[in-house]
C-alpha cells in the first residue's frame, strides 16, 4: 500500500494520521515580535508547519483612486528551505495565489483603517509590506500564513519621520486595526470534511474550500482550491464550519 | 475598498446600463475562430471578450513534466495590453498567474486527462477587449474550445459572476460594477452533473447572502449552458 492509498483508508475509517478528529486543529503556537528590525512579525505553528511573517513601513505615493489610503502589498516566499518541493526562484502560482488570497482576507475584511495611514493627501501614504515566508511546509499553509499576517499587523507599529525620513526604531503609534480575520480551509475528501490537513492528506484531498471569516461572523473572501468538485450543500456546509472553526483561532490571539 | 460605494451604480433599480439586478449582458458564442488550433471559440459577454484556442491531447515535453497514470492540463489566461482603458503592460501579472491556475482548476474536472497519460491538453485564451467578468468568460470559451477540439469530456463548464452593489444582489458585474462593487464572486461549474468547479469571492456577506449569489449563479449557468450546447451544434449544421 501506497502513502496515499493508506492515507485515504485511515479517513474512510474515521480516522486521521496524527490521532486528531476531522475538526480539530494542530496545536497552534504564536510567537508575535520575532524579528527586531521589522515594524511587525510574528512566527505561527500549526504542527510542524511554520511560518514567519514580517511587516515593513515606508512611504510612499497612494494611488489615483485611492488618494487618502494607505497601500497594503502582501507577498510569499516559497523558500526551498522549507521543502523538497520547493524551488528557489521567482514565485509560482501556488506562492502567488497564496498571497493574493491572504491579501484579499486583509482588504475585503477591512482589518486596517487605511485612511488613517495617509499623511499628505495625494502625496504622501504608508505602505504596508507584508511578507510571507514558509520555513517548513508540512500542510496547511493557506491558514497558517493568515494568521501569522494577522498576528504580525496586529503587532505592528507606525514608525515616527522627520521630512522624508523614516526613524526606524522610533514610533509614533500602532498600526490602526479594526478587525481580526481569521482563514480556516476546509477539505473533503469522498464524504468527509476535515480542517487543518497534513501534508500528506493534501495529497488526497478532493477540494478544498477556503473561507475568511470576520468576528461579525460576516465572510470576507472564499477560494476553492484543488481540483476536485462540490456541490451546492457541501458548499454550503464547508462555509458552516469554517464560521464555527474560526471563533477557536480567534480566541488564541 | 473604502470610499468608493459613492458611485451610483443602481438607480430605480436599473443598473448603468439599463439591465435588471438579476439580467445578463447580450451574449454571443462562437466556434472554430482559429483554425490553426485544434479547437477555439470566441466569446462575448457584453463588451468582454474572449479568444480561447485548444491543442491537445498531444505529446507533453520535456519528457520529465511527463504523468505516467494521467495527461496534464495547462492554461494560459492572458490579457491583450489594449483590452483595458489604460494600456495594461504585456505579459503574465500576478493577477493573470493566478487566474490561469484557478481556471485550470475549473476545467480540469471536466476532462477525462487519465485517458492521457504522457500527453498535455494546452488551452490558452486571451480578453481582447475588458469590461468586467474576464475570467468567466475566459472559462466559458474554454470550454468550448476544448469541446470543439474533440477532447473527452464529462460535461462542460459554464461559468458567470454575481456581486453586490448598492445592497442588491447582481448577476455579471461590468468593470465599473466590479471595481466598485462591495462584493464580487465568480463562479463555475458543470451544469449537467450541478458540481462547482470554481468559487472565488471577496467582500462581505453573511452565510444566507452567499447562499442567495450561489444560487442565483447556478440558474445563470443553466441559461448560458443551454447558449453553449447551441454554439456547438451550429459547427455541425
Amino acid at each position: 500500500m501506497n502513502m496515499d492509498e493508506y492515507v485515504l483508508e485511515m479517513i474512510e475509517n474515521g480516522k486521521r494520521m496524527d490521532g486528531r478528529k476531522f475538526e480539530e486543529f494542530r496545536k497552534i503556537e504564536i510567537v508575535p515580535n520575532v524579528i527586531k528590525n521589522a515594524e511587525g512579525s510574528a512566527l505561527v505553528k500549526f504542527g510542524e508547519t511554520q511560518v514567519i511573517v514580517g511587516v515593513k513601513l515606508e512611504l510612499g505615493e497612494p494611488f489615483e483612486d485611492t488618494p487618502n489610503e494607505g497601500i497594503l502589498v502582501v507577498n510569499a516566499e516559497f523558500s526551498p528551505l522549507a521543502s523538497p518541493d520547493f524551488e528557489a526562484g521567482p514565485p509560482g502560482e501556488d506562492a502567488i495565489e497564496l498571497a493574493r488570497v491572504v491579501d484579499r482576507g486583509i482588504r475585503s475584511s477591512r482589518t486596517i483603517k487605511m485612511e488613517e495611514l495617509c499623511i499628505e493627501p495625494g502625496k504622501k501614504v504608508w505602505c504596508v509590506y507584508v511578507d510571507i515566508h514558509i520555513i517548513n511546509h508540512k500542510g496547511n499553509l493557506l491558514d497558517v500564513s493568515a494568521l501569522a499576517s494577522l498576528v504580525a499587523l496586529l503587532n505592528t507599529k507606525i514608525p515616527k519621520i522627520e521630512g522624508e525620513k523614516i526613524l526606524r526604531g522610533e514610533f509614533e503609534k500602532n498600526l490602526p486595526i479594526q478587525f481580526k480575520p481569521i482563514n480556516v480551509s476546509v477539505c473533503k475528501i469522498k464524504d468527509k470534511f476535515l480542517i487543518d490537513p497534513l501534508l500528506e492528506e493534501e495529497e488526497v484531498i478532493e477540494a478544498r474550500l477556503s473561507v475568511c471569516v470576520r468576528e461579525d461572523g460576516k465572510i470576507c473572501a472564499i477560494q476553492k482550491q484543488d481540483s476536485g468538485t462540490l456541490t451546492l450543500e457541501e458548499i454550503e456546509k464547508m462555509i458552516k464550519i469554517a464560521v464555527e472553526k474560526s471563533k477557536e483561532i480567534r480566541e488564541l490571539i | 475598498m473604502t470610499g468608493k460605494s459613492d458611485v451610483k451604480l443602481l438607480v430605480d433599480g436599473k443598473r448603468l446600463d439599463g439591465r435588471a439586478p438579476l439580467e445578463l449582458r447580450p451574449i454571443e458564442m462562437k466556434v472554430d475562430v482559429v483554425s490553426r488550433a485544434d479547437g477555439s471559440a470566441m466569446v462575448k459577454f457584453g463588451n468582454t471578450i474572449a479568444i480561447a484556442t485548444a491543442y491537445g491531447p498531444r505529446p507533453l515535453y520535456p519528457k520529465h513534466l511527463q504523468e505516467n497514470r494521467s495527461g496534464i492540463l495547462r492554461c494560459r489566461y492572458n490579457m491583450a495590453p489594449f483590452s483595458t482603458t489604460d494600456r495594461k503592460s504585456p505579459g503574465p501579472d500576478r493577477r493573470s498567474i493566478e487566474l490561469s491556475k484557478v481556471i485550470r482548476l475549473a476545467l480540469e474536472p471536466a476532462i477525462f486527462l487519465e485517458e492521457f497519460p504522457k500527453a498535455t491538453i494546452d488551452v490558452f485564451v486571451e480578453i481582447v477587449q475588458a469590461d468586467g467578468s474576464t475570467r468567466v468568460t475566459a472559462i466559458n470559451a474554454a470550454s468550448l474550445a476544448l469541446a470543439t477540439a474533440g477532447v473527452p469530456m464529462r460535461d462542460l463548464v459554464t461559468a458567470c459572476s454575481v456581486g453586490k452593489i448598492n445592497n442588491t444582489l447582481i448577476l455579471d458585474l461590468t468593470g465599473i460594477e466590479d471595481n466598485n462593487s462591495e462584493c464580487d464572486m465568480a463562479f463555475a461549474m458543470m451544469p449537467g452533473k450541478e458540481k462547482v468547479t470554481l468559487l472565488q469571492m471577496d467582500g462581505l456577506l453573511t452565510e444566507e447572502e452567499i447562499k442567495n449569489l450561489i444560487k442565483i449563479a447556478k440558474d445563470a449557468c443553466l441559461k448560458i449552458y443551454e447558449m453553449q450546447k447551441k454554439a456547438i451544434k451550429e459547427k455541425f449544421k
